[in-house]
């Protein structure tokens, strides 16, 4: 610990600290624009510069050690001195076109300038001009007000991994640019634009629709990955105009995904359901709610007297809300039937009796970086995690090892210490390698079910490296991803993963695919040992389906199978905030509203209970999803359904909220029959879930549907061998078929892929023909040939 | 080819044609038996170290910081890489004697840089030259083929178990490279931009290896110092100063060029080597170390020593030794604009007060120069300069600043003769009234 004294109060701080963070121990202000706690120290905006005792010339409090006794003055007549200089040439050349600039009001140049420039300036030349840039649809750019400070380019170098953005030029004539012709496409890019000290770099999505000062702050949970990152929404006349991180150092920290900054917008879609409308002799008609919900307590009730309980089924989305999920769950197992699933994507739930507990990240988001070695398995770790990746990234910084067991060698941007790419197919065969060599290194015996099953299998040097990399540390992560969880062996590789942990000594974990996959497990919204999964009701068709927040066509994993029980059904009750393909197989749409309208609680991937409050009004008629649940179970004159408050419906589910998650938390799993390599036929496909296409409110951002990822979603990326047996030239289309289906995608050459692959996400309608298949035929299309002058 | 004069005191530049400065010339002038000294009396690094220190040689970079003692920081027992730097990225106006050492005498800097390779304990040495004297870089990489050759560099020299390798870099002629931190930079392949300090070069230089780095004239005086002894190298100057310096002598002189001199020898006599004042004209003022300190008028020069103590005495700094003359035709205000356009040009923009001040610094003398000057701002420009000094990441700022402010206190009557009569008092007719546009990014 070292003492100093800063404006003459006494602070004592950590070895290797600064005067930075001395004064703001002691909560002495320094001016400071380059300075940021999460980013490398620059020392360059120079607005920092304080007075230090002995020193011959005023020091950057940013970048200068604290050292014993010394003795500094952050606002003495000579740093003041200092610091209004730096103020003043800052401000020679920047525009000060605050009145047009989204910045006011919110600048970090406008307040300092109030405390440190002058009132007029002695710069009487002409000021300079740069060229705005274009970054791509989500950060716009006016590039003359950058003041330099380089905040935007050591994010990109030390946050997001990738340095999408730098300085070019000399003196002057330094600006802030992207690679030529290239946009920011990290799926961590907003954060430059609450890194951007000054209107340089501001949200092109929010460009010029409100002021600040006319927006109120809400808080909120983001309704998207597993992470439950912690929102800021601003509000103008009931309607969000756009959101920004609230700083939760064991969550988000100060960080949000675009995905949790940009999907905002479409809350204001113009598909949002606005009023309920029943279907009748064909035609869509509004109605009231009263009429609607007695419409549907009917129809349920007609199901049940003449099928049974057991016709009418449930899917929901993971995305709904802990309230919402268990008043649906009550309601389901209320009227007799226990088929609701919220895992609409999970193909294989063969080890559902085997659980012991509802699967979660097994610690906390904090906590990885602690660990020395982990294995991340099966996992589009960046995109479908973006900050969790950021955790990873920066934690291999200082020496955690990542291993990666995946079907596509992406480009996490971090140091990966060893990767095992291999088909999906022989994903299970691949881990069972890592497990096998784990035990001989650990001079462990197998679990039986293990041993037998991997009696014959090779272990290959890669696995083998990532075994070792396990062995060697003593705190080992193994993590799950969603592509895993998607896996048609998902429950042979759920239990290796836990092989593998129990061998390495380990923490088995599961990153989470859905903002309240955890809460939904909890609260029971999982069929249990009695009813059907997703899978089934798509397979064993229900007479009667309720549609919660989920548009099954895009969020199950076989979205034509479960389109055509669907249609099927005698009655389809959709509850959704947006209008969409309910349309055609629903007879009934209930305007529920989105995360932003309602109050709520989401269960993040590490357990924690988040609850918030409703930001705007709903919008229309449109109503809390657990009020109209509410409304509905006591209309079926179901027990259990009288609340006069969202805390009535916690209550009910718990009353200690968080202690009841915590109690339900558990990776383990018994024992699963193994089934490692099936043999397959053709090309084997890689099936995302993209990004920008994981949730009905994400796919209606259209921002976020303009970004490099979103449209490299619709392409088919064929594997180098694949790509060049097809002899295609880029960007050509391919006919790709599953059975008697087929679709037609651009092609592009993915050299990240393992032989004999293509990647073809879900979730897409371009490629909802191809269900849930797993391997493709691919066919070249005839070439367009254009004759004559193309078309201006 | 007629010997080159560098005057009669010269140790580095001495017996030098243009045209001997292969091995075998260097060998006949005593080369390399520096270090056939040290490796075959077994000499003690310390040792090295010691002799260095007790020459009084100060780096001849332009900090004149004490060579011996830069290099007793390096930390012996570091374990894995060290490097060693040399520091040829001469860009500062008026500089142009690491060119001559490197093209007629580049066998004086390898054996310096083997020298204190040992005295340190490093293994791989780099000289980083700057980009526009491309043929002198394929000379000293020629020079380092035949070192190699030899047996002086790489594993194992003269048959012992010290190993040295050095390598030539040159750079594309930026300015701010020569700042040790951004030479660095450069070096290792990203845009040459200062690093702040601390940590400085000796404990994260290279790769954020221990670095130690020293100019060409620095390295080429070892040579001397270990063979002659240092009290040999400090009786060629005077306490504190020790040794000789070449001066770059440049303008209004009958003979400009590199003149050797022992420190401490008047200004009047280097004036004398370089032939006196072209024309016979009057001395009105001198640069004495370099276009980025103060200048000093005539008479004062005319009365200082060449030595670091005596010029800081003075008002100004030795610098790089590049000594400016101008007679009493130059017009301080255009001869300071001209200063101000390079800084404003070279500037990295990195740091606000360097990126900011010194195109407003250039600005308001091209103003002034222009006719177009107001009462006000020679106050502005010695306010800028103070805004700009000091505060900055590295000593560019401080470059741009200190002749701004010296040309404005020691020729102010002429500034404000700019001001009010909207012309030169020096050249009438000159650059007076006609308002010139502002041409910024042609050059």
């Amino acid at each position: 610990m070292i003492k100093l004294e800063i404006d003459g109060k006494a602070v004592e701080v950590e070895n290797g600290s600064t005067v930075m963070e001395a004064a703001n121990k002691v909560g002495s202000f320094i001016p400071h624009f380059c300075y940021h706690k999460k980013l490398s120290i620059a020392a360059n905006c120079r607005m920092c510069l304080v007075q230090v005792e002995k020193a011959p010339k005023p020091l950057p409090a940013c970048a200068t050690p604290a050292t014993e006794g010394m003795k500094v003055q952050t606002a003495s007549q000579y740093a003041k001195t200092a610091q209004q200089g730096v103020m003043e040439f800052l401000l020679i050349n920047h525009p000060l076109d605050c009145p047009i600039c989204d910045q006011g009001g919110e600048c970090q140049l406008q307040d300092l300038a109030v405390g440190y420039g002058g009132s007029a300036s002695r710069y009487q030349e002409e000021k300079r001009v740069v060229v705005n840039k274009n970054l791509g649809p989500l950060i716009s750019t006016d590039m003359t007000r950058c003041i330099h400070c380089t905040r935007c380019v050591r994010f990109g170098q030390e946050i997001a991994g990738v340095m999408e953005l730098g300085m070019a030029g000399r003196g002057e004539h330094s600006e802030i640019l992207s690679f030529v012709g290239r946009t920011v496409d990290s799926e961590l890019s907003g954060n430059v634009i609450d890194l951007c000290p000054v209107g340089a770099l501001t949200s092109k999505p929010f460009r010029y629709s409100a002021r600040t000062w006319e927006l109120s702050r809400r808080k909120s949970v983001s309704p998207h990955d597993g992470l439950g990152s912690n929102l800021v929404v601003q509000v103008k006349v009931d309607k969000v105009m756009r959101v920004l991180p609230r700083e939760n150092e064991a969550i988000n920290e100060c960080w949000l995904s675009d995905k949790d900054r940009f999907a905002y917008e479409g809350l204001n879609s113009a598909e949002r359901l606005t009023k309920p409308m029943l279907k009748q002799d064909g035609k869509w008609t509004e109605v009231e709610w009263n009429v609607a919900l007695d419409y549907v307590a009917h129809a349920l009730a007609n199901i049940r007297n003449e099928h049974g309980a057991d016709a009418i089924g449930a899917l929901a989305s993971p995305h709904q809300t802990l309230e919402e999920l268990h008043l649906l769950n009550k309601l389901v197992r209320g009227m007799g039937s226990n088929n609701i699933d919220t895992r609409l994507r999970q193909l294989d739930t063969r080890a559902d009796g085997q659980v012991k507990g509802v699967r979660w990240l097994g610690m906390k988001v904090a906590d990885l970086a602690a660990l020395q070695s982990v294995l991340v398995v099966g996992s589009t770790l960046r995109k479908d995690h973006p900050l969790l990746a950021n955790r990873f990234r920066q934690a291999a910084k200082r020496g955690q090892q990542v291993n990666v067991l995946h079907v596509a060698d992406d480009d996490l941007l971090m140091n990966v210490a060893n990767r095992l790419i291999v088909k999906p197919s022989q994903m299970a065969d691949a881990l069972a390698q890592v497990a096998k060599a784990l035990a001989a290194l650990k001079s462990q015996p197998l679990s039986k079910s293990v041993a037998d099953a991997t009696a014959n299998i090779r272990v290959s040097d890669a696995a083998q490296a990532i075994a070792k990399s396990l062995a060697d540390k003593e705190k080992v992560g193994i993590f799950v991803g969603n592509f895993a969880e998607h896996h048609p062996e998902f429950s042979t590789l759920y239990a290796l993963a836990q092989e593998v942990a129990r061998l390495a000594g380990g923490t088995l974990g599961f990153l989470g695919e859905a903002a309240n996959s955890v809460g939904a497990a909890a609260v029971g919204a999982v069929p249990g040992s009695k009813g059907l999964c997703a899978q089934g009701m798509k397979s064993q068709p229900r007479k009667a389906y309720i549609v919660f927040g989920a548009e099954p066509d895009l969020d199950a994993a076989d979205g034509e199978a479960t389109l055509a029980a669907l249609y099927t059904a005698e009655t389809v009750i959709a509850f959704s905030a947006f209008k969409h393909a309910a349309s055609r197989y629903a007879d009934v749409l209930l305007p529920i509203a989105p995360f932003t309208e309602t109050a709520g609680t989401f269960v993040n991937t590490e357990g924690t209970v988040q609850s918030f409050n409703g930001v705007v009004k709903p919008l229309g008629d449109a109503r809390p999803g657990w009020k109209v649940l509410r409304v509905l179970g006591n209309l079926m004159k179901l027990d259990g359904f009288e609340f006069n408050s969202i805390e009535d419906v916690r209550a009910d589910i718990a009353a200690d909220l968080q202690g009841f998650v915590a109690g339900k938390l558990n990776n383990a799993i018994g024992e699963v029959t193994m089934n490692l390599a099936p043999a397959t036929a053709g090309v084997e496909r890689i099936a995302e879930v993209p990004l920008y296409a994981a949730d009905p409110l994400v796919r209606r951002a259209p921002s976020l549907q303009k970004t490099a990822d979103a449209k490299r979603a619709a392409t088919a990326g064929l594997a180098p061998d694949v790509y060049d047996n097809l002899k295609l030239v880029d960007g050509q289309s391919v006919r790709i078929k599953a059975g008697a289906a087929e679709v037609n995608l651009p092609a592009r050459r993915d050299p990240t892929l393992p032989a004999g692959t293509a990647r073809v996400a879900l979730a897409l309608p371009e490629t909802l023909a191809l269900g849930a298949a797993t391997t493709l035929t691919l066919e070249m299309l005839p070439v367009a040939v254009t004759i004559g002058h193309a078309a201006e | 080819m007629s010997a080159l004069n560098y005057g009669p005191d010269a140790v580095i530049l001495k017996g030098l044609t243009g045209e001997n400065w292969r091995l075998k010339d260097y060998e006949q002038r005593d080369g390399y038996a520096a270090l056939k000294k040290i490796l075959k009396e077994g000499m003690k690094p310390e040792d090295v170290i010691n002799e260095v220190k007790k020459s009084a040689l100060r780096g001849r970079g332009g900090a004149g910081f004490p060579t011996g003692l830069k290099w007793s920081f390096m930390p012996r027992s570091f374990p894995g890489p060290k490097y060693l730097v040399c520091n040829s990225d001469e860009g500062e106006p008026g500089t142009f004697k690491d060119r001559d050492i490197i093209r007629y005498n580049p066998h004086i800097l390898i054996e310096g840089m083997i020298i204190a390779g040992y005295a340190m304990g490093i293994g791989v040495g780099y000289n980083y030259i700057h980009g526009e004297i491309w043929a002198d870089y394929e000379r000293f990489e020629e020079a380092l083929d035949e070192a190699r050759k030899a047996g002086y560099l790489g594993k194992n020299i003269l048959g012992t178990d010290f190993s040295f390798d050095l390598f030539a870099h040159h750079g594309y002629g930026a300015y701010i490279c020569g700042e040790e931190t951004a030479l660095l930079e450069s070096l290792e392949g990203k845009k040459g931009q200062p690093r702040f300090k601390p940590p400085f070069p000796a404990s994260f230089g290279l790769y954020g290896k221990p670095t130690t780095i020293n100019n060409t004239e620095t390295f080429a005086a070892v040579p001397f110092i270990i063979r002659e002894g240092g009290d040999a190298f400090l009786a060629q100057g005077k306490p504190n100063n020790g040794g000789t310096k070449i001066f770059s002598v440049s303008g209004h002189v009958n003979r400009p060029g590199n003149y050797e001199i022992k420190l401490g020898t008047p200004f009047a006599k280097l004036l004398e080597l370089a032939g006196g004042m072209r024309g016979g004209k009057k001395l009105k003022g001198v640069i004495p170390g370099g276009s980025s300190m103060p200048v000093l008028t005539g008479e004062v020069m005319m009365a200082t020593d060449m030595d670091y103590d005596s010029i800081a005495k003075a008002g100004s700094m030795l610098g790089s030794g590049a000594v400016i003359v101008m007679d009493e035709d130059t017009c301080m205000v255009r001869a300071a604009e001209r200063l101000a356009y390079f800084y404003f040009e070279e500037s990295c923009g990195q740091c606000t007060p360097c990126r900011e001040g010194t195109g407003w610094l250039y600005r308001v003398i091209h103003r002034i120069e222009h006719g177009q000057g107001r009462p006000e701002d020679l106050d502005l420009l010695l306010n800028l300069a103070d805004n700009i000094q000091g505060r900055t990441i590295c000593a560019l700022g401080d470059a741009a600043a200190m002749p701004v402010r010296a040309f404005v206190k020691t020729f102010r009557a002429e500034f404000e003769y700019h001001i009010e009569h909207k012309r030169c008092q020096v050249k009438t007719g000159g650059y007076s009234n006609a308002a010139e546009p502002l041409q910024m990014a042609a050059e």
